[in-house]
């Protein structure tokens, strides 16, 4: 299967400043990968490098074993989503689907077909003969992606290509490139800020700051064990809890915590207990002393499909609780009142300000 | 409460709607009214003049009413002007395009700000007159001029070139005049491309004179159909350049309006010449809206 991408040590510097900083990442044929980052943080710089917009100042990139990365941009032959879509607004839906393939020499019945049929795909196809300036933003959306997958392209580049989208047809827009991607399985590199875009379509994440690749792995590992605090931080609601660590073990405001994995020599570095609103457990046992936290609920607020009651700790930090609209058979706490949490060891994690 | 004291007994269903609607319309007067010295201005200066133009082109040299006035310009002279006028403006337009394209195209690609200073190069002319420009090409372009002088010393002619007194000189001097004109708009225009549609082309597979070609030149129609329009309709009233560089040898429809009225003092037929100019501009500009839809893309196979 094509589609082996390797990319080795690629820096490139505005300047003083470091947009890519030897940054080595090998995809899988295959295989969804998303750059996730804060703006300025490179994930777009390294998307452009691999379309050949933007030149590094060194490093190789090798689809399939050959280098690419001296290639001009139009003999690269990968398919992109722009993040505004850039449909050439002087050409209809089908002549837009249609360009890379009139430019590769396809005609006549052969470009109808394959035109009709990348169309069909993103279910275009009743509005081909449209101009894209009569289309809404998810319909060029649409037309884009057609335009990106029609000359079967080795590898999809996506730049944010949902941002400009409503928050509805984002999520739907995310199904759909997750179905699409199934079908094809082109390997995809796909570029977002948004933390829960990449939760839903990746297969793996590599977590982009500071121009250099700060976790790379599956969306649960991400998540669930993040390697610093940006990571988790950046991913999910997250809180930090400050412990106290020695060399044996951590405490947290004086009572023991059980973490996730058996405490090990450096462990002593990792300050900060991640903490999820949606990992919290309100109900337990009261003689169950390790894990728990002790707090006072300040405020109570009903979300629709969820609670959210946020808590402050002795210290004043606060913390979120997330509780679905199925309570278990326990009240809500009033403002105010002294409420008990549990975080299964499983949950608990700690991390280092930097790894 | 009117519409309680209107309609005694029966419930206020809209309440303050009478009093909403009059404050909506009275807002409405006042914004429109702020257009008031302008139009005042415009009716002065641009559509009473022009009626009164309208109203002499019916009247013989003699204060007689008369059709005579049009009648006229069906003579070969009128004919041969008319149509040079319009080889003229074609030839400029046609050289501001071929210089400007790549002047604008050069400077959309640019910084803004490396963009801003050489502009200045492009609007300097502005700051200077018509006339002095004009005499300034007669020293450079005439038999004894600057540029003829030195082809002579540097051996490359033995008599010199005419390069002025003609079509050339004209045309050179008229291009100088209107280049601005075609740069602006297309400058502008070539600006608004955002530079990811070139991209988009490249990602594509288009080379750079593909991308080029199918990608920019298309988008950037619209600015430079309406430079074109610009020019053109510029060069067809012009009359100093003409008038000086020309020679005689070139003749312009402003020329024969000039000619009607301080040669014959006939302003009926000066005025006359002046509507038909009005009307063939008015049906230019017209037909360049139709024939090239410069507002939108859209439906566009």
């Amino acid at each position: 299967m094509p589609g082996r991408v390797e990319i080795r040590n690629i820096k490139k510097a505005y300047g003083s400043f470091l947009a890519l900083d030897d940054v080595s990442l090998d995809i899988a044929p295959g295989e969804f990968l998303t750059l996730l980052g804060p703006s300025g943080s490179g994930k777009t710089t390294l998307l452009n490098v691999l379309a050949g917009f933007v030149r590094p100042d060194s490093g190789s990139i090798t689809i399939d074993g050959a280098e690419f990365l001296l290639l001009p941009p139009h003999k690269r032959n990968l398919g992109m989503v722009f993040q505004n879509y850039a449909l050439f607004p002087h050409m209809s839906v089908r002549r837009n689907v249609g360009y890379p393939l009139r430019l590769r020499g396809v005609s006549g019945a052969e470009l109808d077909r394959r035109v009709e049929e990348a169309l069909g795909l993103v279910q275009m196809a009743h509005l081909a003969d449209r101009g894209v300036n009569a289309l809404s933003g998810g319909q060029r959306q649409r037309v884009a992606l057609a335009r990106a997958i029609v000359f079967e392209p080795s590898i999809l580049l996506m730049d944010e290509p949902l941002s400009a989208l409503d928050k509805k047809l984002r999520e739907h827009m995310q199904l759909e490139l997750k179905r699409l991607h199934d079908r094809l399985g082109t390997t995809t590199v796909y570029v977002t800020h948004d933390q829960r875009e990449a939760l839903t379509l990746s297969d793996r994440i590599a977590v982009v700051n500071g121009g250099k690749i700060v976790q790379l792995g599956t969306p649960d590992e991400i998540y669930d064990r993040p390697k610093n605090k940006f990571v988790a931080d950046f991913i999910g609601e997250t809180r930090f809890l400050p412990v106290e660590t020695s060399t044996s073990g951590a405490l947290l405001y004086g009572r023991p915590l059980r973490t996730r994995d058996d405490w090990k020599d450096g462990d002593s570095d990792k300050p900060w207990l991640v903490i999820r609103p949606e990992r919290l457990r309100w109900k337990g046992d009261e003689t169950e002393t390790a894990n728990r936290i002790e707090a006072e609920a300040t405020d109570v607020i009903y979300q629709g499909d969820s609670y959210l009651i946020t808590v402050r700790m002795p210290d004043g930090i606060e913390l979120d609780l997330r509780r679905g609209p199925d309570l278990g058979g326990k009240d809500l706490p009033e403002r105010g009142q002294p409420i008990q949490l549990w975080l299964d060891r499983e949950h608990t994690i700690l991390v280092a300000d930097k790894s | 409460m009117t519409m309680v004291l209107n309609h005694p007994g029966i419930a206020d269903a809209e309440p303050n709607a009478d009093a909403l609607k009059r404050r909506g319309s009275r807002e409405r007067r006042a914004l429109a009214s702020l257009t008031l010295p302008g139009a005042i201005l415009i009716f002065l200066v641009l559509i009473l003049p022009i009626g009164w133009l309208f109203w002499l082109s019916f009247f013989g040299p003699s204060g007689e009413a008369t059709l005579e006035n049009y009648a006229r310009m069906l003579k070969p002279i009128y004919v041969r002007t008319f149509i040079s006028t319009f080889e003229v403006a074609g030839l400029v337009t046609l050289v501001c395009v071929l210089l400007g394209y790549p002047v604008a195209y050069l400077l959309s690609q640019l910084s803004e700000r490396t963009a801003g200073l050489l502009m200045i190069f492009v609007v300097l002319p502005f700051w200077t007159s018509v006339l002095v420009r004009t005499y300034a090409w007669l020293v450079l372009l005439q038999r004894t001029g600057l540029v003829n002088t030195w082809l002579i010393d540097a051996g490359v002619i033995s008599t010199p070139l005419p390069l002025v007194h003609n079509m050339l000189g004209t045309v050179i001097g008229m291009v100088h005049v209107m280049l601005p004109f075609l740069i602006l708009p297309l400058y502008a225009s070539m600006r608004a491309i955002d530079p990811v549609y070139m991209r988009a082309a490249a990602n594509c597979g288009a080379t750079p004179s593909q991308a080029f070609r199918q990608v920019f030149l298309p988008m950037s129609l619209p600015g430079l159909t309406a430079g074109i329009a610009l020019v053109f309709v510029l060069c067809l009233g012009f009359f100093v350049t003409p008038a000086l560089l020309g020679g005689g040898r070139v003749a312009m429809w402003a020329m024969q309006i000039a000619n009607n009225i301080s040669v014959y003092g006939n302003w009926g037929a000066a005025s006359a010449l002046g509507v038909v100019l009005l009307v063939v501009t008015a049906i230019i500009l017209y037909a360049f809206k139709r024939l090239f839809r410069v507002d939108t893309f859209e439906g566009v196979r």
